[in-house]
């Protein structure tokens, strides 16, 4: 091989290898895409054999998917909304006072934040048990919650980090009181960080699956995530034309968040705030 | 200065204040999160059951549920599953593939890149069920795979009864890449390129560069970026749930899928608390090495 010859080779080949993989991973995704819009959908990616919508209009006019659709919104959305605020109050002292315990307790934040949660489901099945929870949409909320409040704090703890005090001492010059300077000062600078959290918080639960799988019993209490695993159960073998539809309208708030996120994320992609703290 | 007074007004209001704004975000993480897992620790030395016998008075079984994981020949399956599972789909599938995209991304036609970054990353946002959807119908006996090696001239392959574990952990692959791949990308761009220029000024060969400079470099996001994703890794579930059920037989059993079988099939919540305790266990090593790394 000559150095002409070897350096053309050198030249195609990263686009040969990230084509081939660039298809891998588009395959899968087409498949769901095509049979979604398929009168005669099967497993395989195939052209359409007529182009309709029915098998959205029949997904969404469906009250039970519709029911399931709303409670993962509730879902995850309340639990974005709470994380937000306990993480925020959270965040205040964490960031503004000299507190002795601060560093353990970050440290321990940090720590809790990459636990694998699926590893406490069985005892929090039974706390839920005995809680009287169980099969409660609202108990699975408070778990997450849970769940999320360490990456919450951990977030945006380093987010209020880097709006400088000034501001706010000037609002408590103005007569302020500390809940008034977080909620007019703090808090509207920290509109970034806020979305991040609050965005992650939600996807993370609207994909989750096994959580409200151990906390819920009854199927007029399932959240989408589940409606399709139980729709993929019943029907998969039969209609994957609907089962398509079904989870292509499941994967687009994850779709939509995501891209909104990376409005918000403009220093582009670090290690989540890790390098700070 | 500035601190200074801040430092003043603070302690004017200081006491416990810090206390009200702690309050609700510890209670719920100590209700929820904390005793839970002290839970864990009581209840794997407890026959808890939810029918039977056992289910109408707890009792303690001292290391019971532990000596009989140790004699359980498919927890050594499951844990023998999960460390296939781990190496295979987060180690060397999204840990390695996410570098070679990441590199081989490097300094080419910005449209290339969006696209197959795009590509990607669509299986990173895609949640899980679905994903696992897409992968069972991929490998799936009529799914597209089979519909491309038949067209190229080969013999079908039940891949899901064949080689499950492969498949699920290329489905993990598929969905876990992308996160590899943006950790990957942030870091060789701040690799200094006057380092790289100045080794191929010194007759350094690719190879040379990629192990000598780039990855010395970088080897502390490799170091937090492994422990991550296979601490993610560690947790997977609904993924393989849905593609096989764990099977066929055991042979995509892994920890959490044994300790769900065990705990919610088989109604033994003791036996599955310890072992999810197990899994904790793996999971706050993994931790502790995770923000070792940090901290550096």
């Amino acid at each position: 091989m000559n150095t002409k010859h070897r350096k053309w080779v050198y030249q195609i080949l990263p686009y040969t290898i990230l084509t081939f993989i660039g298809v891998c991973f588009i395959l899968p995704l087409l498949w769901v895409l095509v049979a979604s819009v398929d009168t005669n959908a099967s497993q395989t990616l195939q052209a359409p054999t007529r182009i309709t919508a029915d098998n959205y209009v029949d997904v969404l006019t469906n009250a039970e998917n519709q029911r399931a659709y709303l409670i993962g919104l509730l879902m995850s959305g309340g639990q974005a909304f709470i994380v937000v605020l306990l993480a925020l109050l959270a965040a205040y002292p964490l960031s503004r006072y000299q507190l002795k315990f601060k560093k353990p307790f970050m440290l321990t934040i940090l720590f809790m934040t990459s636990l694998p949660i699926t590893a406490v489901m069985v005892p929090v099945y039974q706390l839920f048990l005995s809680l009287k929870l169980y099969n409660n949409i609202f108990g699975v909320i408070l778990f997450f919650v849970a769940s999320a409040m360490p990456y919450g704090i951990w977030m945006l703890k380093n987010f209020m980090d880097s709006v400088p005090i000034e501001l706010e001492e000037a609002a408590w010059i103005d007569g302020a009181s500390v809940f008034e300077g977080i909620r007019r000062v703090v808090a509207p600078l920290m509109v970034p960080g806020i979305c991040t959290v609050a965005i992650f918080t939600f996807s993370g639960s609207w994909g989750n699956f096994f959580v409200p799988y151990i906390l819920l019993q009854s199927p007029e209490n399932f959240p989408a995530s589940l409606k399709i695993y139980q729709f993929f159960g019943q029907y998969g073998m039969a209609d994957y034309g609907k089962l398509a539809a079904f989870s292509v309208m499941y994967a687009i708030p994850s779709v939509v968040l995501y891209i909104l996120s990376q409005r918000f994320m403009s220093k582009g992609f670090g290690m989540q705030g890790g390098t700070k703290g | 200065m500035s601190s200074l007074t801040a430092g003043s007004i603070h302690k004017k209001r200081k006491s416990w204040t810090w206390l009200y704004f702690l309050l609700p975000s510890i209670a719920i993480m100590l209700v929820f999160f904390i005793y839970p897992i002290l839970l864990t620790v009581f209840y794997s030395f407890t026959n808890l059951a939810l029918t039977g016998e056992a289910a109408k008075e707890l009792k303690f079984v001292g290391i019971d549920n532990y000596t009989r994981m140790f004699e359980d020949p498919t927890v050594r399956v499951s844990i023998w599953n999960t460390l296939i599972f781990l190496i295979g789909s987060a180690v060397i599938g999204q840990q390695v593939l996410g570098f070679l995209i990441a590199l081989l991304m490097k300094h080419k036609n910005r449209w290339f890149r969006r696209v197959i970054g795009t590509i990607v990353l669509a299986g990173w946002v895609t949640p899980e069920i679905v994903c696992a959807l897409c992968l069972y119908s991929f490998f799936s006996d009529e799914g597209t795979l089979n519909a491309i090696i038949t067209s190229l001239g080969f013999t079908e392959v039940t891949w899901l009864f064949t080689v499950p574990m492969l498949t699920v952990i290329l489905a993990n692959i598929w969905h876990g890449t992308a996160f590899s791949m943006l950790v990957f990308q942030a870091a060789l761009d701040d690799v200094p390129s006057e380092i790289e220029e100045a080794a191929v000024v010194d007759g350094a060969t690719k190879w040379q560069i990629l192990t000598r400079i780039t990855i010395p470099y970088i080897k502390e996001t490799i170091t937090t970026n492994m422990m991550l994703v296979t601490l993610q890794t560690l947790g997977v579930f609904g993924l393989i749930y849905a593609m096989t059920g764990g099977g066929p037989g055991t042979s995509t059993t892994t920890l959490p899928i044994f300790m769900y079988n065990q705990a919610f099939v088989n109604y033994q919540l003791g036996y599955g608390t310890a072992i999810s305790l197990l899994l904790l266990f793996i999971g706050i090593i993994l931790s502790l090495f995770y923000i070792r790394s940090m901290k550096e």
